[in-house]
């Protein structure tokens, strides 16, 4: 009983909404079609998720760091992309070809300033705590997270601001038996799976890759083997901005409003997500954003989204005592 | 640095404490004499004494999140739960929220003055304070028990989560209704008015005459300054110092960890719940909004301003961070950006400068501005040299 709880209680955990809900549907409606649409939001805005805890997991892995700043320096993304907007003069009426080209342009803007960023906080902020005590650097990263917060809102004010909707996100692209799957959806996939596709490819065959798993392993060996530490995990910090860059635009395009405190939220999110599908392990980075979106989508639209984030930190606290090693995840030394 | 330096250092150190205790124990007594008539130089309701009052409301909870980071090296980023907690104790036991309660007709237990005519339920300050305590440590050690397997960064994540989810259940309590007409909060709109303390013997506190408030909080702080020398140098404050050094060493040398580690978490909450009764009837009002994590960030901006584990450090850090805030920021430097052309609000940006803050302080000075005496200690014998050696021979 014990050994199949620790196996499996988190996967029973996570059915229990989507099964209580499709349940409740089939009596109300007869069909799945509203819990398959809470679903498939829930998939792009976990794709969104997924991008963010990637840049979590990949700085845990190789420093054993929670990058705090994290969250906020994809807030950052966001911003950027919608004051490149302005700079390049996209707008609702661009017409496709312009857009498609501004937003590809956009795209890459956004994610060097992200990835220039993070890496200046690991300059500036971890790396002469690489000795210190574990909690040293984790508070310099909860530091700097109130420092971006604080730039963003000197940046663009305190309230919501609206991002024109260039493309047209909620607009139906194809109906698949009920469920709807919006231009925005199509968006957020679009972009997160090449991503992800590259980055893991990246990882896994890269001779960069192979430094940064050997880091991971063990940095002293890696030295040793002639790896320059210091430089793999500033490419670490790389990697993770470019994909917090990436979410960060479409972010902005898919929600159509930013804020400069999204990235708190985002951050603890995308962090449920890493822990959730085991922190280091990047396949479960994304599986654990795909999982957690659509746990917030239907808390959303079922629960009352006032209770969404009490919701998802009470998933983050069950995972972290009862499976601190998450789906995929391997035992770590936090779980011993 | 040569082997012998820091030996000399630390035996200088050593007869320099022993001559100086006398000393400090004058200055300790000068100190307390001057926060006790520091009042009288200021009108009764002056802004300074109000910012005093809440300083030293801060002093108590930096002192118990100390116990929590400090001492038993426990990053807690959930600190705020138990201000919530505390607080919302006030809110629930001294004011008219409740006011079915007894049919219409109130529960009074020891109150007089305007309370005693109103509906709900109110109690004496001293019944609620000690409701706070009680409350906020078992919620304090159940928060623990699930850290208790985890270590360093994951517990601050749990924290997290867990401050986090009580300040949404203190923002959406309306919904949550304990019985008809019982909801557990008034969200955001706050509960308020809340009874003013009321001791016994003395006049009823009001929100003109700020001293009487002052000298509670005063006596509130010097109550957990002492509790804090007194639990530092008990067996429990080693074990949690022990704990915080090597938790291996700690356990494999007899310190029940689970106990240890629980009794913290308690002991630090405690504290913080002592302090939200305070201040929930000091501003009058328990709100929501006062709940957010960026307060219990905050609170650890001053211990680690002032030296993680330090006693004296933590008080010094709480004080000057709170008059930073009240002060400094909205009355003083506010003019700062319009004079050199830039149009914001720099209150807006106090949590800004608060994260500033942390990050140079750990990158330039980590042990804070009086760093604990054993961490001095260790930091001038160099512990980590073996490493630095290393790095040096690969440069």
């Amino acid at each position: 009983m014990r050994g199949f709880l620790g196996q499996y209680g988190l996967i029973v955990v996570l059915l229990v909404l989507p099964v209580v809900y499709g349940i409740q549907d089939l009596q109300q409606d007869g069909d799945l079609s509203r819990l398959g649409n809470n679903l498939m939001d829930g998939l792009s805005n976990g794709a969104i998720w997924a991008l963010v805890a990637l840049g979590y997991t990949l700085v845990y892995g190789i420093i054993e760091l929670i990058n705090f700043a994290h969250g906020d320096v994809f807030m950052i993304g966001s911003f950027v992309a919608f004051g490149f907007y302005g700079t390049i003069g996209l707008s609702t009426a661009t017409g496709t070809v312009g857009l498609l080209g501004g937003l590809a342009v956009t795209l890459l803007v956004a994610m060097l300033a992200c990835a220039s960023l993070n890496v200046m906080i690991e300059r500036v902020a971890y790396r002469p705590l690489r000795n210190a005590p574990k909690l040293a650097p984790l508070i310099t990263a909860v530091g700097f997270s109130f420092i971006l917060q604080n730039v963003g809102l000197l940046w663009l004010g305190g309230s919501q601001r609206g991002v024109p909707d260039l493309i047209e996100s909620q607009k139906e692209l194809v109906n698949l038996g009920g469920v709807s799957i919006s231009q925005g959806d199509a968006l957020a996939l679009a972009v997160t799976a090449p991503l992800v596709l590259l980055l893991t490819g990246f990882v896994a065959t890269s001779r960069i890759g192979k430094a940064m798993r050997a880091t991971a392993q063990d940095p002293e060996a890696a030295r040793l083997m002639g790896i320059n530490v210091d430089t793999t995990i500033s490419l670490t910090f790389l990697l993770g901005g470019l994909l917090a860059g990436a979410a960060g635009l479409i972010y902005a395009l898919y929600q159509t409003t930013i804020w400069f405190f999204q990235g708190f939220q985002a951050g603890l999110i995308a962090f449920t997500a890493a822990v959730m599908g085991g922190i280091g392990n990047l396949r479960g980075a994304v599986l654990g954003g795909l999982i957690i979106g659509c746990i917030q989508q239907i808390s959303d639209n079922r629960i009352g989204a006032e209770w969404t984030p009490a919701i998802v930190f009470g998933y983050l606290v069950l995972i972290m005592v009862f499976r601190p090693q998450g789906l995929l995840g391997e035992e770590t030394r936090e779980a011993g | 640095m040569s082997a012998i330096d820091p030996l000399r250092d630390r035996r200088e150190t050593l007869a320099g404490l022993a001559r100086s205790r006398q000393a400090s124990r004058a200055f300790t007594g000068l100190v307390i004499f001057g926060a006790i008539v520091l009042p009288f130089f200021y009108p009764s309701g002056s802004g300074f004494i109000d910012d005093s009052t809440t300083a030293l409301a801060y002093v108590v909870m930096a002192l118990g999140l100390n116990i929590v980071v400090g001492f038993a090296g426990l990053l807690d980023l959930g600190y705020v739960a138990f201000f919530a907690i505390g607080a919302f104790t006030t809110g629930w036991f001294a004011s008219a929220f409740y006011a079915d309660a007894n049919g219409g007709a109130g529960i009074h237990l020891f109150v007089t003055g305007p309370a005693a005519e109103l509906p709900g339920i109110h109690m004496n300050f001293l019944l609620v304070l000690v409701a706070a305590v009680v409350l906020t440590a078992v919620a304090g050690a159940l928060i623990g028990l699930p850290t208790l397997r985890l270590r360093g960064d994951y517990i601050a994540i749990v924290t997290l989560a867990f401050g986090e989810i009580v300040g949404r259940v203190a923002i959406n309590g309306d919904e949550i209704k304990l019985a008809q007409d019982y909801p557990l909060t008034r969200g955001r709109q706050g509960i308020t008015p809340v009874d003013k303390i009321d001791l016994p013997f003395v006049d009823q506190f009001t929100s003109l005459n700020l001293r009487p408030w002052y000298w509670t909080a005063l006596g509130l702080a010097l109550l957990t300054l002492f509790v804090n020398f007194r639990l530092r140098d008990s067996r429990l404050g080693r074990a949690w110092i022990a704990v915080r050094e090597d938790e291996v060493a700690a356990a494999s040398m007899g310190v029940p960890l689970v106990r240890t580690k629980l009794l913290a978490y308690a002991t630090g909450a405690a504290f913080g719940g002592m302090s939200g009764a305070f201040l929930g009837s000091y501003l009058n009002t328990v709100n929501a909004d006062q709940f957010e994590f960026s307060f219990s960030i905050f609170i650890l901006a001053m211990i680690i301003l002032g030296g993680l584990g330090s006693i004296w450090g933590v008080v010094v850090g709480a004080i000057a961070l709170s008059f930073i805030n009240n002060r400094l920021i909205p009355d003083v430097f506010n003019t700062w950006p319009a004079k050199v052309g830039l149009d914001f609000d720099l209150t807006e940006l106090s949590f800004g400068i608060f994260g500033f803050l942390l990050v140079i302080m750990m990158v330039l000075r980590p042990a804070g501005l009086l760093p604990e005496r054993r961490r001095r200690l260790e930091l001038a014998e160099g512990v980590g040299a073996g490493e630095e050696d290393l790095y040096e021979a690969r440069a």
